[in-house]
């Protein structure tokens, strides 16, 4: 479903952010994509959408990256902003939930249709005409969710999806990413939802893998993630030391 | 609260006001957008000394604000920068045209004094006007009536963009405000020393936001033409309230109906 091969990418006068990536996901992975700052985790993100041009191949269910490929790959792919403020853009959430459909020629009602179903799967009706500056951070992140699912993308990218969320809503958004059937590849310093979320991990050092494998062994490898500038989830810590 | 983060919320306000369910709220854009643009040819098209025919012209603006529940000091409020500015346009008249038109009581009154609060009412007629527009009709609904009657849409697509880009930017400049007002707690505003660097950041960091929204916007299939989802369809009542509209203002400008009033009472 996903595929980089040798991908590279710099900004302007630094050293890569991404150097020399390769690796693949099949449809149907949910990935988690894992490093400490500046490791490439965003920009592995905007790659994939186009956002931003490197070098090397990326292909997204077996279409090139490319200008020409941009507007089907943006279609087949829902990518949830770190910051919901920049998503939401439009004044309410049905507005904003319409905007996609909509641009990909669906027509009223069918457009509708499809915003009243996501917003009924993710139990958030009474969101539909709400103002997006009256929401709260949580609801906001949820409707940010269900304006991508509106668009029925086969792949759905997260970038930090549970930053700014209090623990009722980051498990709502857990369980909500964990009943997603689509490809997921989340990108997330959350270590305790990567292992909720994603039964695989790629770790990001320095714009390269770092490792790739099962959750659980990469997530407990606690001198891997420490030479990566990362920690054990705190699940997998053990008790509380005493105060 | 600071000015900027009262500025921002009181965009908000507009746009709440805007999504209001009035009898004026529910009317089809294009039609208040019309009859807005008649009633500001209208007001500005009456001669300079025609003061007591455009005085019934006020009756469109109170008659909105009441059907639409737009609180009068609200409207007054949003104004008050612009209306003393279009209050002043006709000041020098009085200086320029010294002729004597009528007389109130022993009071001679010039021809520039009756041209000037004509002006001013002109002004604040259309201004009050327009303002009605705003504030019962979404942005939104707005832009889809410009588009059409075959507005360019790249013009109403920055027309929208540029309403709520305002917002992005008074929301970042209030954070930074605050970020400011919070490590320099006995200065009152922002000290001349910091105005580039601040002006610099919020640029800077308008644009990134900028640069997340447009992203966004693509992202979700965005190429240039946005589709409004919120417009009511027109109906009957929409073309009734316009031909009456018009068919007033033909009336108000034709005939001077105060004088008209007048005439049955004196003689």
């Amino acid at each position: 479903m996903i595929e980089f091969q040798n991908v590279s990418y710099a900004y302007e006068g630094t050293r890569p952010v991404v150097d020399g990536l390769s690796f693949t996901i099949r449809e149907g992975e949910a990935v988690g994509l894992i490093g400490a700052n500046g490791a490439g985790k965003s920009t592995v993100l905007k790659l994939l959408v186009g956002l931003i041009s490197g070098t090397g191949q990326i292909q997204v269910d077996n279409l090139p990256v490319n200008r020409q490929n941009l507007p089907s790959i943006r279609q087949k792919t829902g990518f949830v902003l770190q910051d919901s403020d920049n998503q939401m853009f439009m004044p309410t959430v049905y507005e904003d939930m319409m905007f996609g459909p909509r641009n990909y020629g669906l027509s009223m009602e069918e457009a509708e249709q499809r915003v009243d179903a996501v917003l009924d799967r993710l139990g958030l009706r009474e969101l539909k005409h709400r103002y997006n500056h009256k929401i709260s951070g949580g609801e906001k992140r949820m409707a940010a969710i269900a304006a991508i699912l509106a668009m029925e993308p086969k792949v759905i990218l997260m970038d930090e999806p549970s930053t700014a969320l209090d623990p009722v809503n980051r498990r709502t958004v857990i369980n909500t990413i964990n009943s997603l059937g689509q490809t997921k590849l989340i990108a997330s310093h959350d270590l305790d939802m990567i292992l909720d979320t994603c039964r695989r991990v790629i770790l990001l050092s320095h714009g390269k893998i770092a490792a790739d494998g099962q959750t659980e062994d990469i997530l407990r490898d606690k001198a891997l993630l420490e030479a990566n500038r990362l920690e054990l989830p705190l699940c997998l810590q053990g008790p509380p030391r005493p105060i | 609260m600071d000015r900027l983060s009262r500025a921002r919320s009181g965009l908000r306000e507009m746009d709440a006001l805007a999504a209001g369910g009035s009898p004026i709220h529910r009317l089809h854009p294009l039609s208040k957008l019309l009859v807005t643009v008649l009633y500001i040819v209208t007001v500005t098209s009456f001669p300079k000394y025609e003061l007591s025919g455009l005085t019934v012209m006020v009756l469109y603006p109170v008659l909105l604000l009441q059907i639409s529940q737009i609180p009068v000091s609200h409207c007054f409020y949003r104004l008050r920068f612009v209306l003393p500015l279009v209050c002043a346009v006709g000041l020098a008249n009085p200086f320029l045209d010294r002729a004597v038109l009528l007389t109130l009581g022993r009071i001679p009154v010039t021809g520039g004094v009756v041209s000037m609060v004509t002006l001013m009412m002109k002004g604040t007629f259309s201004l009050l006007a327009s303002f009605v527009l705003i504030a019962a009709t979404p942005i939104d609904q707005l832009c889809a009536a410009l588009r059409s009657i075959h507005v360019p849409g790249i013009l109403a697509t920055l027309l929208l963009l540029t309403y709520r880009y305002i917002g992005l930017m008074l929301g970042e400049a209030a954070a930074m405000a605050q970020a400011y007002q919070l490590r320099a707690p006995n200065q009152r505003g922002l000290h001349i020393s910091a105005w580039g660097s601040f002006l610099g950041q919020l640029l800077l960091r308008s644009m990134d936001r900028a640069e997340e929204l447009y992203g966004s916007m693509l992202l979700r299939g965005f190429h240039g033409e946005f589709f409004y989802v919120d417009v009511p369809r027109l109906k009957a009542a929409d073309l009734v309230y316009t031909a009456a509209c018009a068919a007033a203002f033909f009336c108000a400008r034709r005939f001077n109906i105060p004088s008209l009033l007048g005439s049955l009472f004196v003689r």
